[in-house]
């Protein structure tokens, strides 16, 4: 079952190509995660989903309902988390909730009951009668991110849920958006860490300046560029060959020599962890004293440098400044 | 309904998650859109003092440093006849500047982005910002009544003319909510609404008939410039109707102005408001 499918979506702002192109597919009830720099197009391309602005070309169908043809539609069935907290600071936590139940046309005793099990499931209830202004960044975001479940979207957008969190918060969060994902609601989340990508989606597409240009799971992107190392650092420089001997056999490729350091190897592995045992007993047997056994997983880092030729540089700044 | 297991378990009675169409749907998201705003009020300590303080600081001061310095413009009573009827007008429409003002928080918030991601009738959001905006200016204004009164204002007119003049002076100011909407939606800042929106309003209420007779101006067409002035109009109107004299044509241009700007400036800020995160 598909939840969000966009073919060819192009926003262009004057000579800018924000979107340039992109095609996204998210299954429902997963966590879906989109992962670019700054000013790579995440920001338009969930704009442009949840109807806040036109694409210039190509089709974005949600829920089943072209954005294009039928934005009140989609508009009753997703939920928008934008990079700002959009709260209204002077109401409290609860009076946040009911209004936007009030919105939905809820009647009082709905708003009233629908504001007490968001609360209770984002943990602010003891929260609920202060003004939001009194709450931590942390707590900003969780009651914005409550406000957006409200009517019980299909379909949930997380516009960089944790972007100027404290790292404690953002893990807070982690928890919350795993949570949702748990439970079924399709979630689509766009982040520029890429760390945040790797715990929470099970789908990550990378994109940047506007296109997409990787997608998988984060095993999979991580196994575009060559999966894990092992690197066998060893005591006596002499027994380098002995050691090249004694573990090539358990390796996936060519061993090879640190060009840095003449007492360490490196080879490509498969299953990382469960080779490192033997390969110290083989080490071991041949009588090479072993320094140090390393297993690299490469990074979404990794990744990203070898998709794009550039680094993903995290800022905390706001990207995309708004148009 | 295809909602999956969105929410937790244990869910209330179910109301469609979907806004009313039509024209009651609109009523019913403006009040709620207006209801916002007007909640807050009481709870901005600070800004409630300040929206107080500024209509009756207004008042005074104009009475009593001008007043004794102004000679009293022929057929009134006092200075304060002819002068309170202006500041009441200057009042409300310096009041019209918290339209900008809060469109131009609600944007820099993300709020207006989380409005126009719902299923309600987007025109409810500014016609809710500017019927919110219209109740906060007959609050100043009652307050403004208030200390006139205590100074020695009087209705000199019937009491119908009085809130005729009242009605005509809060509508003109609705009329310029509408031109502050469009500005709260072009600038980048909530600073720079709030100068944006207030600059222009000096002149405006200034170079017009509210605290002096334009007659007594020192250039020609500066004169030429009050008596055109659409701030003129709406404060000879209302004066007039206050102390029981001629209003001219003073009404219908005052009436055609409000409705002008309503209809001209409603139509641009919502193509405005349409296009803002695009």
């Amino acid at each position: 079952m598909v939840a969000v499918q966009t073919y060819g979506l192009k926003k262009h702002y004057g000579d800018t190509k924000a979107l340039d192109g992109l095609d996204l597919e998210v299954q429902r009830g997963s966590v879906f995660g989109l992962l670019g720099p700054n000013g790579a197009g995440k920001t338009t391309a969930v704009k442009v989903m949840t109807t806040l602005a036109r694409p210039t070309a190509g089709t974005a169908i949600v829920d089943g309902i072209n954005v294009s043809e039928n934005p009140k539609a989609v508009r009753s069935r997703i939920g928008l988390t934008g990079q700002y907290a959009a709260v209204e600071e002077r109401l409290t936590g609860q009076e946040n909730l009911e209004l936007v139940g009030r919105y939905f046309h809820y009647s009082k005793a709905s708003q009233k009951a629908r504001a007490a099990e968001l609360l209770e499931m984002f943990d602010l209830v003891d929260a609920a009668s202060r003004p939001a202004k009194t709450y931590s960044g942390g707590m900003r975001r969780r009651l914005d991110i409550a406000m957006s479940l409200v009517a019980r979207p299909s379909i949930l957008f997380l516009d960089e849920p944790t972007t100027g969190l404290d790292p404690r918060s953002r893990i807070a969060m982690w928890d919350f958006i795993a949570k949702l994902g748990d439970e079924g609601t399709t979630v689509l989340l766009t982040t520029q860490y890429l760390e945040e990508a790797d715990v929470l989606a099970e789908k990550i597409a990378v994109i940047d300046s506007g296109l997409k240009i990787a997608e998988g799971t984060s095993d999979q992107l991580k196994d575009q560029i060559g999966g894990d190392r092992v690197r066998v650092s060893i005591v006596k420089r002499e027994n380098i060959a002995k050691a090249r001997e004694a573990i090539a056999s358990l390796t996936m490729g060519v061993v090879e020599q640190d060009p840095e350091s003449p007492l360490t190897l490196s080879a490509p592995i498969r299953a990382g962890e469960r080779v490192v045992p033997e390969m110290i007993r083989a080490l071991d047997a041949a009588g090479v004293d072993v320094a140090d056994v390393e297993v690299r997983r490469p990074t979404l880092d990794d990744v990203f440098l070898t998709l794009t030729g550039h680094q993903a540089e995290p800022q905390e700044s706001v990207e995309e400044a708004r148009l | 309904m295809t909602a999956t297991a969105t929410s937790s378990p244990g869910l209330v009675e179910d109301t469609p998650p979907t806004g009313s169409a039509g024209l009651a749907g609109i009523v019913v998201d403006t009040l709620t859109e207006a209801g916002r705003h007007l909640r807050i009020i009481p709870r901005n300590i600070e800004l409630l003092i300040f929206a107080t303080i500024q209509p009756v600081m207004f008042v005074l001061l104009f009475s009593f440093v001008f007043g004794g310095s102004i000679a009293t413009p022929s057929g009134f009573r006092d200075y304060d006849q002819y002068l309170m009827p202006g500041i009441f007008a200057q009042t409300v429409v310096f009041g019209s500047a918290f339209t900008s003002i809060g469109i131009a928080e609600d944007l820099s918030k993300g709020f207006i982005d989380r409005l126009r991601s719902l299923p309600i009738a987007q025109s409810s959001v500014l016609i809710g910002r500017t019927i919110s905006d219209l109740v906060r200016n007959m609050i100043t204004f009652v307050t403004m009544l208030l200390v006139a009164f205590l100074l020695g204002f009087r209705f000199e007119g019937s009491l119908l003319a009085a809130l005729g003049a009242t009605a005509l002076l809060l509508f003109f100011s609705y009329g310029l909510s509408w031109v502050q909407a469009l500005i709260g939606l072009s600038v980048s800042s909530v600073e720079a609404a709030n100068s944006a929106g207030f600059i222009w309003m000096f002149p405006m209420t200034f170079v017009s008939s509210a605290f002096i007779d334009p007659e007594n101006l020192q250039y020609a067409w500066l004169r030429t410039v009050a008596d055109w002035n659409p701030f003129t109009k709406v404060t000879n109107a209302a004066r007039a109707l206050y102390n029981g004299t001629d209003t001219g044509n003073n009404i219908e241009w005052s009436i055609a102005w409000a409705v002008g700007m309503i209809v001209v400036f409603a139509v641009l800020a919502t193509r405005k408001f349409n296009q803002i995160s695009d």
